[in-house]
């Protein structure tokens, strides 16, 4: 199962796990098991149908910039983080 | 037509390439050099109009009213704008590709309303037929204010008595908001493993506080716009800006027209760094243009620059670091909180990501507070919010090893990060060289030679900085004579131009002179994200190679068809296109293309990929006078991962001046305000940048670690350079005199300050 990784402001939500193994073939059904097991976390981390304005998602290090519907396989680690811009 | 041959000594040794390693004269530097280049004021257009603008006297007051009658009355004025010509844009959140934006505060930041937040907060705009005419009107505006108390310091801001700016601000905490109104828009948070089993660990723990001033970007040419809002509902946009299409997305949600009738055109640009992005100057000229039926130019002068336009925030930070009796860090922890300046929006994450980017943290925790306060709202600046936190972190590992007795550069390879290590943030490294970073300076001249002398000393310090892939797009078009143009979206400030036309030729197997770049407006290419986060060699690199890989594609089955042979018969190798019995050189084929067929033009794009990162690592030596306090940059040398360099020079030229902002930032630089909120240094005599005089040659060492998201192993190279320059210095002035600062800038006043303390 994907590895997902708890933000640390949402690990209260998550019985304070840093690290949480759930189903899911899509960030979108990854977000969703999330939720059915830890209630709450999808609005802190969603708004509507997309991933939080600020918020993108890395699936196996690398952030895409299809969101909620990237892939994710057996192995992914998925992680929330902000957007990065530059200077 | 120059040829692919190059001197052998140009090239940057790996023998891969012909193109790539070399160094040739960028594409624009005729243009520039003779002055013939054109920028944002060079603007003329056939009854085009000047505007001045009214700015705000007061750090905080509300606007009870304004009355623009007299000024509008003045013969001569076209038209006067407030924010009550600004639609109503609503409490939403614009994505503008690199980051996201509240569109009412950025509406309020154009044109100040219902408050002004900053000393020189934008209220007014007035187009005349001339400049003198605008700022006479200017003074006619009457507005009334309802004086509010500022507040200026990042720590009394957050507290619960301060002032508040911005009544609908509550603090964020990862998609829960606050229920009251408040200054802390935002509060972050990365742990990882167990902190306070990692303080028990360690030997020796260091903890300390700093403080850090507001920097400017300090880009030479102010901000300009001029705007034409057409009769049938367009708008063009001449600018100096770092990303047209934001420009373009900038301006549509605030004047509310689609996407499709805003066109922005590039000028050259003199310096970014960041600070232009964000859109100022060109709203308020298209409304100015759309009231008086002519096209409107506004530009800053420079005090506007620096009252009203992003600079870098200040910043309080707390660091705690714990290391074992072997040299191994075992926990680490961080308090950061930055100024946003009057609307939220600092660059705390990042800083917040980057603190201990460079080591291998196996315990943390980082907690970081985005703060408004009344200054100028904060825009991003060369790796933004990563020199500050650098500056805290990096120079209580050198108080560590004093402690400890351990080299710092033994220390920093010891720690430092590689593939495979977990950030605090949780993400894991792909192929990264900060040890290589780390090993260049360590067997540097610089690193091996005896620095003797009273009040000398020596300091080193790494930094990271993420480097950002986003979304670009390059089409090539192949010219009868052989030559090839690049059309692409990335306003050129760093030599860009050069760094992709290299590329394309490279892929081409064809001379870097034989590639027009040019940089075109928003109708003319596909969508671009801004010059910044190091991106453009690198992702628009990506494109202009796809589009490469495109044209050769097309040259073969070109080939092919001439020969009429199977196209999978031919090869393209080197600039030549082999067929079973022939071969043509591409210049030969060229001149086919168009008398045989379609024109031939190709198409590249990139959005996927990732880049590994950047990290750098400075080695300085610094006299510090005891009784003066000045602090004298004797030596400095750059070791920084910069991938596959592809033009050396230009790499060369951006570890040199980020170095060269970095070293002023530490020593010199930040806005001195009084307890009115008024910015009492905005001029280039009072805000002292670094020029040749304070700095010497900087040494680089450009280190190799190709990124492999990357087809040629590019790295982005232009943020990473200024984030070490504070930590070094600091960790040399301690070196010289034993005086750990921990405030910036280091300048002469602070330095005496310290030495006076410590000898008391």
């Amino acid at each position: 199962m994907p590895t997902v990784f708890i933000p640390a402001l949402l690990k209260e939500l998550a019985e304070g796990a840093e690290t949480v193994e759930i189903e899911g073939s899509t960030v979108r059904e990854v977000v969703e098991n999330l939720e059915a097991k830890f209630p709450g976390i999808r609005q802190r981390l969603c708004q509507g149908e997309e991933l939080r304005s600020g918020l993108t998602v890395a699936v196996e290090g690398k952030v895409s910039p299809l969101g909620l519907m990237k892939k994710v396989s057996e192995n992914s680690e998925v992680h929330f983080l902000p957007a990065i811009g530059g200077g | 037509m120059a040829t692919a041959d190059v001197d052998t000594a140009q090239t940057n040794g790996n023998g891969k390439y012909k193109v790539i390693g070399t160094r040739p004269i960028r594409h624009d530097g005729v243009d520039k050099v003779t002055g013939r280049a054109l920028y944002g004021a060079d603007v003329k257009l056939s009854g085009m109009l000047h505007a001045a603008m009214l700015r705000s006297p007061h750090a905080h007051a509300n606007i009870k009213s304004i009355d623009t009658s007299k000024a509008e009355a003045l013969p001569g004025v076209r038209a006067v704008v407030t924010n009550a010509d600004l639609p109503e844009v609503g409490d939403r959140i614009a994505e503008l590709g690199e980051g996201a934006v509240n569109l009412r505060h950025l509406s309020c930041n154009v044109l100040a309303g219902p408050k002004v937040l900053y000393k020189g907060h934008a209220i007014a705009a007035v187009a005349a037929e001339n400049i003198h005419i605008a700022k006479e009107a200017v003074g006619l505006i009457d507005v009334e204010y309802e004086l509010l108390p500022p507040v200026l310091d990042v720590r009394e801001a957050m507290e619960d008595s301060a002032p508040i700016l911005n009544d609908d601000v509550r603090t964020d905490t990862m998609g829960e908001l606050g229920n009251t109104p408040t200054n802390i828009a935002a509060h972050f948070r990365y742990e990882k493993g167990d902190i306070e089993k990692g303080f028990a660990e360690a030997k020796v723990v260091v903890e300390r506080e700093f403080d850090t001033a507001t920097v400017h970007q300090g880009y030479i040419e102010p901000h300009n716009a001029t705007a034409l809002w057409n009769k049938d509902g367009h708008i063009t946009v001449w600018t100096s800006t770092q990303g047209t299409f934001s420009v373009r997305q900038q301006v549509a949600e605030l004047v509310n027209v689609p996407l499709s009738k805003v066109k922005v055109i590039p000028m050259e640009i003199g310096g970014g760094f960041g600070g232009k992005i964000s859109v100022y100057l060109q709203p308020v000229a298209a409304l100015l243009s759309k009231k008086s039926g002519q096209a409107v130019k506004l530009i800053m002068d420079r005090s506007a620059v620096f009252e009203a336009t992003g600079p870098t925030p200040g910043s309080y930070i707390r660091v705690k670091m714990g290391v074992d009796a072997g040299g191994k860090i075992t926990a680490a922890e961080a308090y950061l909180a930055y100024e946003a300046g009057g609307y939220p929006g600092s660059p705390i994450n990042p800083g917040c990501m980057c603190i201990f980017a460079c080591y291998d943290v196996p315990n943390g925790k980082i907690d970081g507070f985005d703060v408004c306060v009344n200054k100028p709202r904060t825009n991003a600046y060369r790796a933004p919010g990563a020199t500050n936190a650098a500056f805290a972190a990096e120079t209580v590992i050198d108080e560590i090893c004093d402690e400890l007795g351990i080299c710092p550069v033994e220390f920093r390879l010891n720690n430092a990060s590689k593939e495979g290590t977990r950030r605090v943030d949780g993400v894991e490294y792909p192929v990264i060289g900060m040890a290589d970073t780390v090993e260049a300076i360590k067997s540097s001249a610089h690193w091996q030679s005896n620095l003797e002398g009273p009040n000398r000393g020596r300091g080193v310090a790494s930094g990271f900085w993420f480097n950002c892939g986003l979304k670009s797009a390059a089409t090539a078009t192949v010219n009868a004579d052989g030559s090839v143009s690049l059309i692409e979206g990335s306003t050129d400030i760093g030599g860009s131009r050069a760094s992709l036309a290299m590329q394309l030729a490279e892929t081409l197997g064809i001379a870097a002179e034989d590639v027009n770049p040019a940089v075109v407006d928003t109708d003319s290419v596909g969508y671009t994200d801004v010059t910044g986060g190091s991106r453009v060699t690198f992702a628009t690199g990506i494109a202009a190679y796809e589009a490469g890989m495109d044209i050769r594609r097309q040259m073969i089955a070109r080939a092919a068809e001439i020969w009429d042979v199977d196209a999978d018969q031919v090869r393209y190798e080197d600039g030549t296109i082999i067929g079973p019995e022939s071969s043509y050189t591409f210049k030969e084929l060229a001149e086919l293309v168009i008398k045989t067929g379609d024109p031939v033009t190709g198409r590249g794009a990139s959005s996927a990929a990732n880049q590994g990162g950047a990290f750098g690592t400075h080695c300085v030596d610094v006299e510090v006078d005891p009784d003066l306090g000045k602090v004298k940059i004797l030596r400095y040398t750059i070791a920084q991962d910069c991938g596959t360099a592809i033009h050396p020079s230009y790499v060369e030229g951006q570890m040199q001046g980020g170095a060269v902002q970095g070293i002023g930032w530490a020593l010199n630089e930040e806005y001195f305000y009084g307890d009115d909120g008024s910015m009492h240094n905005a001029s280039y005599l009072d805000y002292r940048i670094p020029t040749c005089y304070d700095v010497p040659m900087i040494e680089t060492i450009i280190v190799e670690v190709p990124d492999p998201e990357h087809p040629f192993g590019v790295r982005g190279v232009g943020e990473v350079p200024i984030v070490p320059p504070p930590a070094a210095i600091a960790n040399a002035i301690n070196n010289a005199i034993g005086v750990q600062m921990t405030e910036l800038p280091m300048s002469p006043p602070r330095v005496v300050h310290e030495i006076l303390k410590k000898n008391s």
